[in-house]
Order: C-alpha cells, then sequence, then structure tokens
C-alpha cells in the first residue's frame, strides 16, 4: 500500500510529493498519484515525524489517568511518531520485563513508537542500580535511563549508573533536583512570590548544583548525562560551559518552561502546578536563547496527565505536572515565532531521537528514511479547548489560549495516524 | 465583602469600618447577657484542618454572640492522605446548609481554592505560612485603640518571618493604615525575595533588633517554633534569644508606653521573657478581647447584610 503527500514544503522550503512504499520514503519530488492513497498537503509544512523524550503514559498504575493508548492518540495529533515513556509508573520499569510490557502496549496501539525509559535505581528509590544490562537487551531495547520525579541525589550512585551504561551506549536522563535544598513539598520558584505566597519555595540553585555535579561526572567517567526539563538560566550557563569543554551533555527544554512564568501561582491554581516550577521571566528568556543557539538540544513535552481529583486539592498537596503532547507544537511555534522549520525539525525530532538512540525516527525526508512524517498548517491558530483532547485528563495549563500553527496530518510508518487534525482510526 | 480570604482583598474603607463595628461589639463583651440577635438562624462551620485552640474559640464565641449557630468541625491531617480531595470535603460539609465557612488549613491558598468551590462566604483562619487576616484587623485595632491612628506610627515585626502568616497579613494591613513597618529576623528567617518585596510594598527589614527597638511605636513578637533549629534556621534557642528575642534588657530599649503584642502562644524565655510579656505595655491580653470583638464584626459584615 503506497501513500502520496502531495504538495507539502519539505521544511517549510521546497514544495514536493512524497511516496511512501512499504512504510519507506521511495520517492521526493514528482509523483504520479494514480491508484494510490492521497494526502492532500498543499500549503503544508512537512516535517519528520516528532519525537517526545519526556512522557507519562501512566500505564501501568494510573489508567484512569492515561493509558498508553490514549497517550499515543494524543501524541499523534501532537504530531509525534515517537514517545519516550518515562519510568515512574506503578510498578516502576525497572526490570526488563516491565519494559517490554509497556513496548507491547505500544506496539498494540501502534500510533507512534513509545519507547520506555528504564529506572536508574530499583523502585526509583535512589539507592541500588535498576537492571539497567537487561532492560537494555531485551526486545524493548532501552536505552535511556531515568528517574524521573525523582533525581538520582547520591552522587556515588550517579556516576556508577553513567560508567555502566557506557556498555551498551546508554544514557541517563536527570531529573535534577537537590533534595536537600528543594524537599518534596517545593511547590512555587522560590522567589518574592513564594515569599509573598506563603508556599515551600524551589530555589534554581536546587537544579543547577545537580547539572554542575553531573557534567563533571560525565568528564570524570566519560559518559553520556541528558539533563531533563532544564528550567533556569543558571543550568544553561553550566551547560554553555559544560559543551565548550566537549563534554558529552545534551539538554532539553519543556514547551511550558518556554512561555508560562511563576506568576501565573499568584491564584493557587494547581493546573499552573508543575517540577520543576515555573520560573520568572529571565529564565525563559535564557530557555528561548539557549534552545536557538543550541545549548538546549531539544524540547520534550513532560506530558504528566493527573485525574482530576488529584489536582483538587491544596495546592503543596496537589500533584505536579500539566499535559504536553496535542499543544507542543503550538507553544514552540508561539514562543519562538523566529525559529526556523528547519530548526523546529533539530529541536523536536532529529536531536531527540539522537539523544536517545530511536535510529529510524528523526531521519531526514529523503529517499530511503521511514515514512515518519507530519504535516504543519503554518498560518493557521489553534484554540485550546481542554475538554477537547484524546488525554483522559484535564490538567491543561492552555485551555482557553490561542496556539500558533495547526498539526494538519500525521504520517506514521506510512500510514495516516491523523487526517486533518482528528485521529484517523475514530471513524 | 464576599469573603475574607487576605487583607489585600480590603480597602482602608472597609478596614475602619470592621473596626467601628468591632468598637461596638467590644461594648457587649462587658455586659451581663452577651448575646445579639443579628445572625439567629444563620450557621457558621469552625472547619480546622490544623490544632487551634484560642483563634477557633475566639470564632466559636463570636459566632455564638452574634446567635448564630456554631460548628466545629475538626479535620486534622490533609485530605489527600485520606484519600479524599479538599474540594469533595468541603462541598460535603456546605451542602448541610452553611451561611460561613471559617477555614483554617496548614496549605497557603487554601482558603482561596476553597472559595471558588462554595457558595457560603469564607473566612480564612490562617491559611498555611500565607495570611490570617483576622488576626492581623485584630493587631491594628489593638494598636489603634492604644495609639490612635496608625499613620506615620513604626511599628516592627520581628520573629519568624518565613513560616509567619501573621506577619504576611500585619505588613499589609499595617501599611495599608499608612504605619511605617519594619520586619525584623535573622536572615535565615527572612522569607524568600523580601528584599523586592519590601520594596515593592514599602516597608522596611533588619537583622539588627538593638537598632530598631529605640525608634519603635510598637512591637509586634512572632512565635518561634523549636523545631526549626533542625531545618538549620538559626543554631540554638539560646542563640536566638540573645540575637532576637524580648528580654529584660532589650525591653529596656523600648519606650515605656509602647505597646508589646505577641499573636500567641507564647513561648516565654524564647522570643519573649516574662518581663516583656507581662509588663505593663504589653498587649497581648487586649489582643485577645479584641480578637473577639473583631471577629464578631467579620461575621457581621460577612454574614448578616444577606437575607437569611
Amino acid at each position: 500500500m503506497a501513500l502520496v503527500i502531495r504538495g507539502a514544503s519539505l521544511l517549510g522550503e521546497t514544495p514536493a510529493d512524497l511516496l511512501v512504499e512499504d512504510g519507506t520514503l521511495t520517492r521526493v519530488g514528482e509523483v504520479d498519484a494514480s491508484g494510490h492513497e492521497v494526502l492532500d498537503a498543499d500549503g503544508l509544512v512537512a516535517l519528520p515525524g516528532l519525537v517526545d523524550l519526556h512522557t507519562h503514559l501512566r500505564e501501568p498504575g494510573r489508567e484512569d489517568a492515561e493509558t498508553v493508548l490514549t497517550g499515543s492518540r494524543a501524541a499523534a495529533l501532537g504530531g509525534f511518531t515517537a514517545v519516550l515513556a518515562m519510568a515512574n509508573t506503578s510498578p516502576v520499569t525497572d526490570t526488563a520485563e516491565a519494559a517490554v510490557r509497556v513496548w507491547e502496549l505500544g506496539r498494540e496501539a501502534g500510533l507512534v513508537d513509545v519507547q520506555p525509559v528504564g529506572a536508574v535505581t530499583r523502585g526509583l528509590a535512589g539507592e541500588e542500580l535498576a537492571e539497567l544490562g537487561l532492560m537494555a537487551r531485551s526486545r524493548a531495547r532501552v536505552r535511556v535511563f531515568s528517574d524521573d520525579g525523582r533525581c538520582v541525589h547520591d552522587a556515588r550512585v550517579m556516576r556508577r549508573a553513567l560508567e555502566y551504561v557506557k556498555a551498551f551506549g546508554g544514557v541517563v536522563s536527570q531529573h535534577s533536583q537537590d533534595p536537600t535544598l528543594a524537599g518534596p513539598s517545593a511547590c512555587c520558584h522560590e522567589g518574592e512570590l513564594s515569599g509573598r505566597l506563603g508556599l515551600p519555595g524551589w530555589p534554581g540553585i536546587a537544579e543547577e548544583v545537580v547539572v554542575a555535579r553531573d557534567v563533571m561526572l560525565a568528564r570524570h567517567t566519560g559518559s553520556r548525562v541528558h539533563v531533563a526539563h532544564v528550567s533556569t538560566a543558571g543550568s544553561v550557563e553550566v551547560l554553555r560551559w559544560a559543551k565548550a569543554q566537549g563534554i558529552a551533555v545534551t539538554a532539553e527544554v519543556t514547551p511550558h518552561h518556554l512561555l508560562l512564568t511563576t506568576d501565573l501561582l499568584a491564584g493557587y491554581d494547581p493546573t499552573y502546578k508543575v517540577n520543576p516550577p515555573l520560573r520568572p521571566a529571565e529564565d525563559v528568556e535564557a530557555l528561548r536563547a539557549a534552545l536557538l543557539d543550541g545549548t538546549i538540544d531539544a524540547v520534550a513535552t513532560d506530558h504528566a496527565p493527573h485525574a482530576r481529583h488529584d489536582k483538587e486539592h491544596a495546592f503543596v498537596d496537589a500533584a505536579f505536572g500539566m499535559l504536553g503532547l496535542e499543544t507542543a507544537l503550538g507553544v514552540v511555534r508561539t514562543a519562538l515565532p523566529e525559529m526556523s522549520w528547519t530548526q523546529v525539525a533539530r529541536v523536536m525530532s532529529q536531536n531527540p531521537a539522537r539523544i536517545a538512540g530511536l535510529e529510524t525516527q528523526g531521519r531526514a525526508l529523503e529517499v530511503g528514511s521511514p515514512g515518519h512524517v507530519v504535516l504543519v498548517d503554518p498560518d493557521a491558530t489553534v484554540a485550546v479547548d481542554r475538554a477537547a483532547s484524546a488525554s483522559l485528563s484535564q490538567n491543561n495549563p492552555w485551555h482557553g489560549r490561542e496556539l500558533a500553527s495547526r498539526v494538519v496530518h500525521t504520517v506514521y510508518g506510512g500510514r495516516v495516524t491523523v487526517r486533518d487534525g482528528a485521529l484517523a482510526d475514530a471513524g | 465583602m464576599r469573603h475574607l480570604l487576605s487583607v489585600d482583598d480590603l480597602s482602608v474603607d472597609q478596614v475602619e469600618a470592621i473596626f467601628e463595628t468591632a468598637a461596638e461589639m467590644h461594648d457587649v463583651q462587658h455586659r451581663d447577657v452577651k448575646k445579639l440577635p443579628a445572625l439567629r438562624g444563620r450557621t457558621v462551620v469552625n472547619m480546622f484542618f490544623e490544632d487551634s485552640t484560642r483563634t477557633r474559640s475566639s470564632f466559636e464565641i463570636a459566632g455564638k454572640w452574634l446567635s448564630a449557630d456554631v460548628i466545629n468541625i475538626s479535620a486534622k491531617g490533609s485530605s489527600a492522605s485520606k484519600g479524599e480531595s479538599l474540594r469533595d470535603t468541603v462541598l460535603t460539609v456546605c451542602a448541610m446548609g452553611v451561611d460561613g465557612l471559617v477555614v483554617r488549613h496548614p496549605a497557603s491558598g487554601s482558603a482561596r481554592q476553597v472559595s471558588e468551590w462554595v457558595d457560603a462566604a469564607v473566612v480564612n483562619a490562617g491559611d498555611g505560612t500565607h495570611e490570617h487576616p483576622t488576626q492581623a484587623l485584630l493587631d491594628a485595632y489593638t494598636l489603634q485603640r492604644r495609639l490612635g491612628s496608625l499613620e506615620g506610627r513604626h511599628v516592627a515585626i520581628v520573629g519568624d518571618l518565613t513560616h509567619s502568616r501573621v506577619f504576611r497579613s500585619n505588613v499589609l494591613c499595617l501599611t495599608k493604615l499608612g504605619a511605617r513597618v519594619t520586619v525584623v529576623a535573622p536572615p535565615t528567617l527572612m522569607p524568600a525575595g523580601v528584599a523586592a518585596w519590601s520594596a515593592a510594598a514599602g516597608f522596611e527589614t533588619s537583622y539588627d533588633l538593638d537598632a530598631v527597638l529605640p525608634h519603635a511605636d510598637a512591637v509586634m513578637m512572632l512565635r518561634v517554633q523549636r523545631e526549626r533549629m533542625s531545618g538549620a534556621f538559626f543554631p540554638s534557642a539560646r542563640e536566638y534569644t540573645v540575637g532576637y528575642g524580648l528580654t529584660r534588657d532589650r525591653l529596656r530599649l523600648l519606650r515605656p508606653d509602647v505597646p508589646i503584642c505577641h499573636p500567641g502562644p507564647m513561648n516565654r524565655g524564647l522570643e519573649i521573657a516574662a518581663d516583656a510579656a507581662d509588663a505593663a505595655q504589653s498587649a497581648v491580653l487586649e489582643q485577645v478581647s479584641s480578637g473577639l470583638a473583631v471577629r464578631m464584626s467579620v461575621l457581621y459584615h460577612l454574614l448578616a447584610g444577606e437575607e437569611a
């Protein structure tokens, strides 16, 4: 079965037809569409399918908040063709069996590559290493390891993990939060607003000291470290220095840290409670600049669905996290309208695929590449409605906002998963 | 006035109206029959998610002297730990038909959140380390009775500012009434971002209590919890007292007419010496009786206006 994507402008430049046969791009240029399924992409921008380094799919354990299937749908609607599913499920993804189960659920859903992230430590407890090698050797081929939600705080454990994953080309994705400087109740950027609101502060320094330590550990071990959801200007400075030294460090930023600021917490609305917390405008500016100049390699959603009742607590008791898959591209376009489509493809597809070691993702739109393509209307805007979402949860900070550009079609392995902004299998 | 969540919600006129009514209520306390019919048929629930004796009894008596039906609900422990959301907890109570909901909760912002979920008038009786507006109102009311207008008067607030809702409400209330406020604490007990906050809000900060006291027209001592030592906020109770306690020696730095306030409960010997607490210029017990009058006034303004 063949698919012709007609008239898309590749990375916003040359218009061309794309022929996808048996899941592979076989022709780029002018294509005779007769007898083939045709996707009209006139006026749309074609990008390689987006790749999310940081998604919480909640299955197993909290299937009331999200499942691999509903999260995959949200991902496809957002233009993604691969997501990395974080390990902080219940049970934790800290064995090969658990990783393979998530991977299989992803295959059954069949809408995106669901690549499990393995825990660094057993039960995310930060003490003993999880079975990193067995997860790597499993059918799920785990390459990214993270205790996300918690920091691998013990320097010795972090050092050993970095050393150990070198054997199979793994990478440790660190949730950088020194728990002695920002404990479990820390929920508001520490600054004037946290002082006024009387909320436990989460100071930027609690992230920065861990980023600084980890780049030194990466240098010492010769291993690769990835910094998850960078949120402060200070962390950016450390990353810039580390990259200049040639240290193997990569970093991601979330869409929300590129656009939302800490002052949204003034009304104590737990929708805006996220970890790391929303920061002041100076940090947002530094993160945008770092993404544009390559100091930060990737945008990753940290899509974190929560059941409504888990957000209807007092602010300090409410769950951390916000949705992000369906809105990621729109937020990036809104926050950084000056970013070229080539750059967008780099930070939302090529770099994340490279960091995660996903060989079939993030490839240039050229003959021989897998048919993972997203088609975007660059001039449209989308009014976000939290009720109109594929996710099972509604903790959507973008509700009621207008975001730039619109994901029109998503093609995953040559198969249309999203057509005209709706799931292709919905009918 | 629909709710009382923060001192910031009140205009100067509203504060003065509360004080005016409070003065009338104050007289009731000295009658043999201490009961007004103002809130007959109205139901006030004191919903306390953390321990409190004085604030709860003050609200309870205030409601009863206004003839409201007052019910106390103790719901200690976070609702999260019981598996029930805070929203469900308060909606359940309010479904019984509640006109006024007096909320004390260990989480900052909880009173505001509750007010968004329920129809009842909500009074913030202390939300975490955020605010305690009736405490600030009763403090200002007490000081006005002693000093007259607070315009241009210099009030020192001393102690654990980081963890104090009393400080946060007081700084709002006193600056609103034109007082000059200096807050005094060791750097570790100053709230985050206080430099920017104080500059914007027009109050002053100091680490040096001895330099501030001689110029004060009133001093408010805040409770210091001994468990703060384990958070490395200060080294020892002894060192705290030497630096920031209102000791017998420091009492001499105050003019004899300067009122000494403390929201209670007092740690005698830690932040306040017995000589200061029991001094002729101490306003501590007056604060308690003023508290009753101010809370009667607040309940009256929130609940008596509408038809029952």
